[in-house]
């Protein structure tokens, strides 16, 4: 098992958002009414989103291969990525309540992403509820390992059916325009997608060190 | 996995269920209170509220009463009889059973709830087909996610607390489905507008419903 991250994406990490910090704020983006400037939102809150559900998925996928084979490794993994995904939705959600504040006239505008994505957290922390309070170690990973499964099952539509059907005033759902259809000259998926690919890493960079924080608390604790 | 043992498995639940009469007392007394509670504080009789705020507090009523019945059926069972029901059944027949019981169980909650709403507060629905339907639909919805969560909140020490945060996040989709359409089946809108919804709530229910069939085992092995 790897717990290391290896050092070029680390390096790729870092180049890509210090890209992304200076051409995002710096580089020309299509004048649009209302928007404006707020467009450039799209850099740091859009890639907060793809970074939550890719870590949730990879949270995911460590809790089926618990399930399919309970090694300690996995459950630890899972709870990691579990995590790191919960900080990129409240670091989402705050970037969102920030840009809503400017757009929509107030940072909590009810609108339905908002609300699904609110309620897609407190599954997420109702997860975390239900590892504190089980204290069979075995127990605990297998248990949560369904809620994660279950967990998962209940966000794909908070997040992405239910504001599709409502009107939404969120770009890119209720029949808005998503980024596709501002960016007719291609500048801001120059540096949209390293945005994406950046934080993904970042990320990954985090739950690899929380990976190895928990594995070497494991150590102290069996030594003494 | 055979039907004979899932049938017998729930015929023990009711035997169960009418020998211990105060606890079905118990529920139908809590759905009751809680209904009357309804009438007494808003003062209903001179159709005071709207049809919208009807659906919420009608919503809010078989939620809570769901939640309840549905908790017990892992939640507070004897140690004893986990061990007996493993020698004698597989997980997967004991989920099924559990969990037709409980949509009957479901059924039975809104029901009597719809009833005792029309009765002591108003009946503001009008398309009845599409209101009915959806109360089907979401009682199959609750009576799956439930069961499955009753089974993680009984291993835990504070389940009935943890039976709460775990269940209200994942049954909130449901709910929205069901709000929206109840709205629709309020205001007699065509039918064809309902249509999605209630798909969408048929598709929410086979999700639950596959992930507790499949997950329960894991749960069940402990």
């Amino acid at each position: 098992m790897k717990l290391r991250m290896k050092t070029w994406l680390k390096i790729v990490a870092v180049v890509l958002l210090v890209y992304v910090h200076t051409a995002g704020l710096l580089m020309d983006v299509p004048r649009l009414n209302i928007l404006n400037e707020t467009v450039r939102a799209l850099y740091f809150h859009v890639p907060m989103w793809f970074g939550m559900v890719l870590l949730y998925l990879m949270s995911l996928y460590y809790a089926i291969r618990y399930l399919r084979n309970p090694l300690h490794d996995d459950d630890v993994k899972s709870v990691s990525y579990a995590h790191v995904g919960t900080a990129f939705g409240i670091l989402g959600m705050v970037t969102g309540m920030l840009w809503a504040n400017y757009t929509w006239g107030s940072p909590w505008h009810g609108d339905p992403k908002q609300n699904g994505a609110a309620i897609a957290l407190l599954v997420y922390l109702a997860y975390f509820v239900l590892r504190g309070s089980l204290d069979n170690e075995e127990q605990r990973a297998r248990l949560s390992a369904v809620y994660n499964i279950f967990a998962f099952a209940a966000m794909v539509p908070l997040i992405f059916i239910i504001p599709r059907l409502t009107s939404s005033v969120h770009p890119g759902s209720g029949g808005n325009p998503g980024f596709n259809a501002y960016d007719l000259d291609s500048r801001m998926r120059l540096v949209f997608y390293p945005a994406v690919i950046g934080w993904f890493l970042i990320g990954l960079w985090i739950v690899s060190l929380r990976v190895r924080i928990k594995k070497l608390e494991e150590k102290i604790l069996e030594i003494e | 996995m055979s039907t004979k043992i899932i049938i017998q498995l729930i015929r023990k639940e009711f035997i169960l269920e009418l020998r211990r009469k105060s606890v079905i007392a118990g529920l139908g007394l809590y759905l009751f209170s809680l209904i009357f509670i309804c009438y007494l504080t808003f003062n209903l009789r001179e159709n005071s509220i709207s049809a919208y705020t009807w659906s919420a507090l009608f919503w809010l009523t078989i939620l809570f009463s769901v939640v309840n019945s549905v908790a017990k059926s892992f939640i507070g069972e004897k140690k004893g009889v986990f061990i007996y029901l493993y020698t004698i059944a597989s997980a997967q027949e004991i989920i099924i059973a559990k969990t037709v019981y409980n949509i009957l169980l479901c059924w039975l909650i809104a029901f009597v709830g719809y009833l005792l709403f029309s009765v002591f507060i108003f009946d503001p629905v009008q398309d009845r087909v599409i209101f009915l339907s959806v109360l089907v639909l979401a009682s199959i919805g609750f009576s799956t996610s439930l069961s499955l969560i009753s089974g993680i909140a009984a291993k835990a020490s504070n389940s009935n607390v943890l039976m709460a945060v775990l269940s209200f996040p994942v049954v909130i989709s449901i709910l929205l489905m069901a709000v929206r359409v109840t709205k629709n089946a309020l205001d007699g809108i065509d039918r064809s507008a309902s249509t999605d919804e209630l798909l969408n709530l048929l598709a929410i229910n086979c999700i639950a419903g596959v992930l507790g069939y499949i997950l329960f085992p894991y749960i069940w092995r402990s």
